[in-house]
């Protein structure tokens, strides 16, 4: 498997480790949405602070990880999205569509946390 | 200079390739970090635009002078079905593939310059180029190189 997962808590975190091929995206949304219905996981974080590259391709393809997750019962929170790829993004035109964001894995984690328990 | 660089382009691992050999040869130019990320994400939508719709092509990167301005010329070639209103393709939101069709435009905003020839039946070649902003951030070479 290419991108990690790591069990925390209720949460799930996956980190992505370098330039990712379309497949290792899908078979990452595979993968995370398995183990949330294994783990009863309330929420995904996908690291990203590893990519250089946020294009049409991986942007659609995260949008539709986090709704599949959605359905599953589990937010998804996106973190470590680094300035130039977040520069280039809107370059490009793309938005994540209300997936949530946060600056690192420890963020994700309160994000995710407040938005269950407060 | 080293010459161009022809990646041919068939499948998503050569998408990543051919971004990735972008960026290699952009950087030693003196390209900011922000730069790197517009080019490739360039290469990364007209590489994978040949995936999808032309099954395969080439990308060949090279370094472009003219005068004092360097810079990076990206040339993505395909012999696929070609595009049949480039004009409505150029526009953000149109897509064949029920996709975000934010590719060519999104690529031409990222970009200097952005040329496309597309006919049907024969192929589609884009040619984009992207310079170093100043010669204020030229790299620093030793001389008689
Ligand atoms: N190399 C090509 N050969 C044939 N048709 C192409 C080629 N590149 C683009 N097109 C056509 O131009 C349209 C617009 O391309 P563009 O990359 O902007 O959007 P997209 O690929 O549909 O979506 P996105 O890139 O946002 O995922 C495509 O839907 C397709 O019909
Ligand atoms: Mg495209």
């Amino acid at each position: 498997m290419r991108v990690p997962i790591l069990k925390q808590g209720d949460y799930l975190i996956a980190s992505v480790q370098d330039s990712l091929a379309d497949a290792d995206l899908l078979q990452l949304s595979e993968n995370l949405l398995t183990q949330v219905g294994l783990f009863h996981s309330r929420g995904v974080i996908v690291d990203v602070t590893a990519l250089d590259v946020m294009d049409s391709f991986a942007c659609r393809a995260l949008r539709s990880l986090a709704s599949a997750i959605r359905f599953r019962g589990a937010e998804t929170v996106i973190v470590g999205i680094q300035p130039e790829v977040a520069f280039a993004m809107v370059q490009l035109g793309l938005d994540l569509a209300g997936i949530r964001t946060a600056l690192d894995v420890e963020e994700g984690l309160e994000l995710l946390g407040n938005g269950k328990d407060g | 200079m080293a010459g161009e660089l022809r990646i041919s382009v068939r499948t998503d691992a050569d998408i990543v390739t051919a971004r990735q050999k972008g960026r290699v040869l952009a950087e030693p130019l003196g390209f900011r970090g922000s730069d790197l990320a517009l080019i490739a994400t360039a290469i990364s939508e007209v590489a994978r635009n040949i995936v999808v719709y032309a099954g395969c092509g080439e990308i060949i990167l090279d370094v472009v002078r003219d005068g004092e301005r360097e810079g990076i010329v990206v040339i993505a070639r395909d012999e696929g079905p070609g595009i049949a209103d480039v004009e409505k393709a150029m526009q953000d939101g149109y897509s064949t593939s029920k996709s975000l069709g934010l590719g060519l435009p999104g690529a031409k905003r990222m970009m200097d310059e952005f040329e496309i020839v597309s006919a049907v039946g024969k192929g589609t070649t884009i040619t984009m180029r992207k310079w170093r902003r100043s010669h204020e951030d030229r790299p620093y070479r030793p001389a008689g190189t």
